[in-house]
Parts: C-alpha cells; sequence; structure tokens
C-alpha cells in the first residue's frame, strides 16, 4: 500500500517521540524500544483502525506485532487485504 | 528453608526488633538508608559483590558493584549538596529506568533530602500538580524528558534546578538547567551521610484520591525495617539469589521493594529498562539466571497470552520463588504460574500508604489460588462491618479492609494535608479503601474497592483528575469518568463525555481526546474508550452519578436512584 509506512512513521513521530529524540525508521523497536508502551498502543491501534477503516482484533494487537513500524505495516496490511 | 519457617511460629513470637537487631540499630541510632542500602554492605565485606545488573533499551548490559553504588550514590549527594540542598528539600526524580534512578535515588536519602519519584510517562499536568504540591526545590531528569519540565516552570517558583543526567552539550541549557554526568564526575570515597533519625523523612510519593487532587505519602527512614523484613521473609531474599522486581521506582513497589529492601539486604537485583515482551522477560530471566521473581498480575497475564510454548524455549530452571503485586492476582493465573514454572505466583497485598507488605501468601504457607493471604506477623488486619466500623464477629462477611496502624513503614501523614490523613482512620483502623473477606482458616479474599478509584495494571488512576483534565479540551462540556472491566489489566479507565455545541462526536475527535489525555496525564489514565453522550446522570443538586455508569459497565444493578435528576 502506498506510503503506509510513511504514513505509521509520521504519526508515530507526532504522537509518541519526545523533543530531541533520534529520529526513527522502520526498524526502530518501538515497544521493546520504550518508545510506545502498552497503554498507548491503544491509541495508536485505534488511529490504524480509523484511517484505514479496519478492525484489529486484540488478540492481534501484540506488543511483538506493534514493535516496529514494518510490523504494523504487515499487520495493517493483513486486515486492509482482508476488507477488499 | 525460607526465611520465615513456620508463618505461626512467627507470629506468635514476633517483633520489629528481630529486624532492628539484624540491622545493628537500636531505638535512638541514626538510620539512613541511603547508607544502609550502600556503606554497610560494603562494611560486611560484600564490596565486590555485584549488587545491580542492568540492562537498558538498546540492550547494552551494565554492572555495579556494592562499592560502585556506594561511591556512585556518595557522587550524586555531593553535588546536590553543592548545589546548595539539604536535608528535607524535596529532590524529584524523573527518569527512564536508567541506573541513575536507582543511585540517584540512594543519593538523595544520603544528604537527608526527601526522595520524590514520579513517573517517567506522567506528562506535564500531572507533573506539575505534583511538584506545585511539593514545592520541590530540585528535579533529576533526562533531556528527553525536560521539555516537558520546561513547559511548566513558569508555574513552579519553588524549582532551583532541574538536573540532566544525560546532557551532551549538543542542545544550550536553560534557565536553572544544570547538567551533571556521573560517569564523567570524580568518584567520591567519603560523604558524611546525614544522620537521619527514625522518623526523619525520606520518600514522597504521590497517589490518586478519588476526590481532590493527589496526595504525597510521606515516609520516613525507620521505614527500612519493614521493607528489610518483609522482604525477607516474604520475598524470600537469600545472599545468593538473583532477584528481578519488574515495577518502575515512580510507584512505591519500586523504591520499597526495588531499592531499599534489596540492596539493605546485600542482594543482586536485575532491571530491565524495555518495553514489555513475552520473549524479551523470559530471555531475561534466562540470560541473568534469575531466581526471585517479583511481578505483577497484568505483567502475568500478559505472559499467560503468549502461551505456554514459548516458555518451553528458554531455561528458567533458576527460578525458585515468585511474587506478584499491584491488584489481585486471579486463580487462574497461580494454577498457570505452578504448571509452567514449576511454582505458583504468591499475591501480596500492600498500599503506597503502608509502605511494605501487609497482607501476604508465605513461602512455606498453603496457597489458596486468589486469596491475598494473611497478615504479616506484627501486623493486625481486619474485615470491618462498613455500617458501624467495627470488625465483624465472624468471618466469611464482604466488608472494609481495615488495619492497626502501627507497623515501622506506615506512611506518618499525607504531605501538608494532614486532615486526609485523619479521613483514613475510624475507630482507630486505618481504612484500606478495599472491600474483602475473611475465610474461616484467616485468608483474605479480594471483593473490589470502596470508592472510585480505578486500579489499571496495578496503578491506582483518580477519575476526578481524569474530569479535570477532560475539561480542559475545547470540545468537552461534561464528563465523568469509570472504571470498565478489562481481562489483561483488571480495569481501564472509560470517559463518558457531553460535547459542546458546535462540536460533532466522531471517530477521530475520540482518538483525539485520548491522547489529549495521554499527553497531559499519562497513559494509564488514558480512557481507552469514550463514549459521546446527551446527558450525564446527575442528582438534582447537579452532581455527577457515577455509580450510575459505573453499574452500568459492570452489569450491576444500578440501585436507588430517587435522587436523579429526571426520575
Amino acid at each position: 500500500m502506498e506510503g503506509l509506512k510513511d504514513i505509521i512513521l509520521q504519526y508515530v513521530t507526532k504522537e509518541y517521540l519526545e523533543d530531541d529524540s533520534e529520529p526513527l525508521n522502520f526498524d526502530t523497536p518501538l515497544i521493546s524500544g520504550g518508545i510506545v508502551d502498552s497503554f498507548s498502543m491503544v491509541s495508536l491501534k485505534r488511529f490504524l483502525e480509523n484511517r484505514y477503516n479496519i478492525q484489529i482484533p486484540d488478540d492481534k494487537a501484540t506488543p511483538e506485532a506493534f514493535d516496529s513500524v514494518n510490523k504494523i505495516a504487515v499487520l495493517v496490511e493483513e486486515f486492509v487485504g482482508k476488507k477488499g | 528453608m525460607s526465611h520465615i519457617g513456620s508463618y505461626e511460629d512467627r507470629i506468635r513470637d514476633f517483633s520489629w526488633s528481630i529486624a532492628e537487631k539484624e540491622l545493628g540499630f537500636k531505638p535512638g541510632d541514626v538510620i539512613n538508608i541511603g547508607w544502609y542500602a550502600t556503606d554497610r554492605i560494603c562494611r560486611q565485606g560484600k564490596a565486590s559483590k555485584i549488587a545491580l545488573i542492568h540492562e537498558g533499551f538498546s540492550g547494552v548490559e551494565r554492572r555495579y558493584t556494592y562499592n560502585d553504588i556506594r561511591l556512585a550514590s556518595n557522587t550524586i549527594g555531593t553535588f546536590l549538596r553543592g548545589l546548595g540542598l539539604k536535608n528535607e528539600d524535596r529532590v524529584c526524580l524523573f527518569m527512564d529506568r536508567i541506573p541513575e534512578l536507582y543511585l540517584g535515588f540512594l543519593g538523595i536519602l544520603k544528604i537527608g533530602a526527601i526522595a520524590q519519584p514520579l513517573f517517567s510517562a506522567f506528562g506535564d499536568e500531572s507533573l506539575l500538580v505534583r511538584l506545585s504540591n511539593a514545592e520541590t526545590s530540585a528535579v533529576l531528569t533526562q533531556k528527553k524528558h525536560i521539555f516537558k519540565v520546561r513547559k511548566i516552570l513558569d508555574k513552579l517558583p519553588h524549582l532551583k534546578h532541574i538536573i540532566i543526567v544525560d546532557h551532551d552539550g549538543k542542545a544550550p541549557l536553560k534557565e536553572r538547567e544544570v547538567a551533571f554526568s556521573l560517569e564523567a564526575s570524580n568518584p567520591v570515597e567519603d560523604l558524611e551521610c546525614f544522620p537521619a533519625k527514625a522518623e526523619s523523612p525520606s520518600v514522597l510519593h504521590y497517589t490518586s484520591g478519588t476526590t481532590g487532587m493527589p496526595k504525597g505519602v510521606q515516609h520516613v527512614h525507620y521505614s527500612l525495617i519493614s521493607q528489610y523484613l518483609t522482604a525477607k521473609w516474604v520475598l524470600d531474599l537469600q545472599e545468593n539469589d538473583i532477584y528481578w522486581c519488574t515495577a518502575d521506582p515512580g510507584w512505591v513497589t519500586g523504591t520499597s521493594y526495588g531499592i531499599i529492601a534489596p540492596f539493605s539486604l546485600g542482594v543482586t537485583q536485575c532491571v530491565l529498562d524495555a518495553g514489555f515482551s513475552t520473549e524479551a522477560w523470559y530471555r531475561f530471566i534466562e540470560k541473568n539466571r534469575i531466581s526471585m521473581w517479583y511481578s505483577a498480575p497484568t505483567a502475568i497475564r500478559s505472559l499467560m497470552k503468549g502461551g505456554d510454548e514459548i516458555v518451553k524455549k528458554f531455561d528458567l530452571s533458576s527460578l525458585r520463588h515468585l511474587a506478584s503485586v499491584g491488584e489481585p492476582l486471579n486463580s487462574e493465573a497461580v494454577v498457570w504460574s505452578e504448571r509452567v514454572f514449576g511454582r505458583p505466583f504468591l499475591d501480596t497485598y500492600w498500599q503506597t500508604e503502608t509502605g511494605c507488605i501487609v497482607i501476604s501468601n508465605y513461602p512455606g504457607m498453603e496457597v489458596r489460588p486468589g486469596s491475598m493471604g494473611k497478615p504479616f506477623p506484627g501486623i493486625t488486619g481486619t474485615i470491618l462491618d462498613p455500617s458501624r466500623s467495627e470488625p465483624y464477629p465472624a468471618p466469611g462477611k464482604i466488608g472494609l479492609v481495615g488495619l492497626k496502624f502501627d507497623w515501622p513503614s506506615r506512611m506518618r501523614t499525607y504531605w501538608r494535608n494532614e486532615e486526609a490523613f485523619q479521613k483514613k482512620f475510624r475507630n482507630n483502623w486505618y481504612i484500606t479503601g478495599d472491600r474483602a473477606r475473611m475465610d474461616k482458616d484467616g485468608y483474605y479474599w479480594f471483593a473490589g474497592r470502596d470508592d472510585d478509584i480505578i486500579n489499571t495494571a496495578g496503578h491506582l488512576v483518580s477519575p476526578f483528575e481524569v474530569e479535570s483534565a477532560l475539561l480542559e479540551h475545547p470540545a468537552v462540556a461534561e464528563s465523568a469518568v469509570v472504571s470498565k472491566p478489562d481481562p489483561l489489566n483488571l480495569e481501564v479507565v472509560k470517559a463518558y463525555v457531553t460535547l459542546k455545541p458546535g462540536f460533532a462526536a466522531s471517530k477521530d475527535l475520540d482518538l483525539e481526546i485520548m491522547n489529549f489525555i495521554r499527553k497531559k496525564l499519562s497513559p494509564l489514565a488514558m480512557p481507552q474508550e469514550i463514549e459521546f453522550v446527551d446527558s450525564l446522570p446527575k442528582t438534582r443538586s447537579g452532581k455527577i452519578m457515577r455509580r450510575i455508569l459505573h453499574a452500568k459497565e459492570w452489569g450491576e444493578e444500578i440501585g436507588d436512584t430517587s435522587t436523579l435528576e429526571n426520575e
């Protein structure tokens, strides 16, 4: 999906990254790296669901599946694909 | 053989002087926790023993001996003194779980100042309320969190020093800021510790209240006595243990049992400063050969969710004793841990106000899965009839958990709020705010909170604080915040919101409000669900009736609605 990773990266940078932090890349560990905690993951999931008009089941929204922009993109693509 | 041996024998022969003697303390002596946790252990010949194994986000490991933590806490204490900080000044620690958090805590106590740890995920509003109430003189922080402090600086006239422990010189320091690097500082061999007495203030933790703003729970150096003994008898910390307390020192477990108790017992402890992942946690246990593991029900349930198969990929045979804290531990988690780790997680119960474990399951005592256990020796507990505030004459009924408030680590007051402190007592019983029943054998069984406080993943969130913050969002007219059941976190925050004219409910507004609270207060306080409604249930005098919304979320009877505005 065009721009998917860029959109996620931009959102995470805007919402979760603090000033003066090192810039993120698609592989930066988000959960295990302490950038997004398990509670904040809920708002990130909500963003993805709103933006792509999908529903990610709770059992798929694991810390491992949300641990990088690349992994999130794989998850989103799975559900966007199902929708179509 | 466990340290406690027979629970019944300990109850019979108990005196807190057991801990005093072991620590070489006599009434009237000086008792500085910072010294007990470092210098005293070195004097016992354990200077080269590993005190702290720290693994950061990047997987980088750092090891500190007891002599290292003695020197580091001396160095930080000396630096703080050099800034003019002195005994009873409040010094806040606003950091991730980096080594400076643990070492700074000890350095602050060594100079007699009051350590005020705050969770690093707090937003600027949460930070402001707590720093302002405590009239904090200095904050130790990291450059990644400095922007939150800068944002509220104008409202904090008492805050004189902002100490950045990882300043790299790339950006200029601003007003009241000073850089400090532990690694670049010359280690200070000798620091004259403040001669703290038993009742000298030590730690100030903030806790949420049902009404009003968070309250500062004030502890004293004498708390060491019961923190030491409970860690020894409940967590059963032994000389050769490798101990892992997963709590963040922004909360009381992380200081009482993540700093004070393990170091004063001279054990080796591990810290993992990384987000949760099942694999990472098991790998950490395997790598460090952790033997005693103190964690929380939400984490345990998250591990359960990861399944049994992943456990088999790791060698976890080093684990010999497991305990849990923060919220009621469900019986399924106890049974599961026994199956996969070969030993059950033992539930422990206590609060910020109690300073130490007060009701618990013990090594060697029969475990009744789902039970809170029994009061620690020397601590008198009861179940009070709420209508009379007197103990029930017989076991079996649900009532209020009450405690005789007389053990060493009990809070001494709420910071400059003696009135709120006094309200915690009825008929000379300290009222915990929790409801439970006692079975015929004296085991306590948790039944719920007696107030509106939300316990999410073991952290207490005040509905009042979230409602106040919601009102600052331009779209929100009114709000009511309640708990909602959650399989992983026990409870999560739910907000009912009415909107101002000109605003319409939408998915985007829902997300915007969530993020607004997350940044302003903390991720824990962020409503995980927002329901937009036309009006909120109110009494005829206009007071929002949270209990009606709470009952709706929990599928309970709504009860008396005779005072409801629209009835």
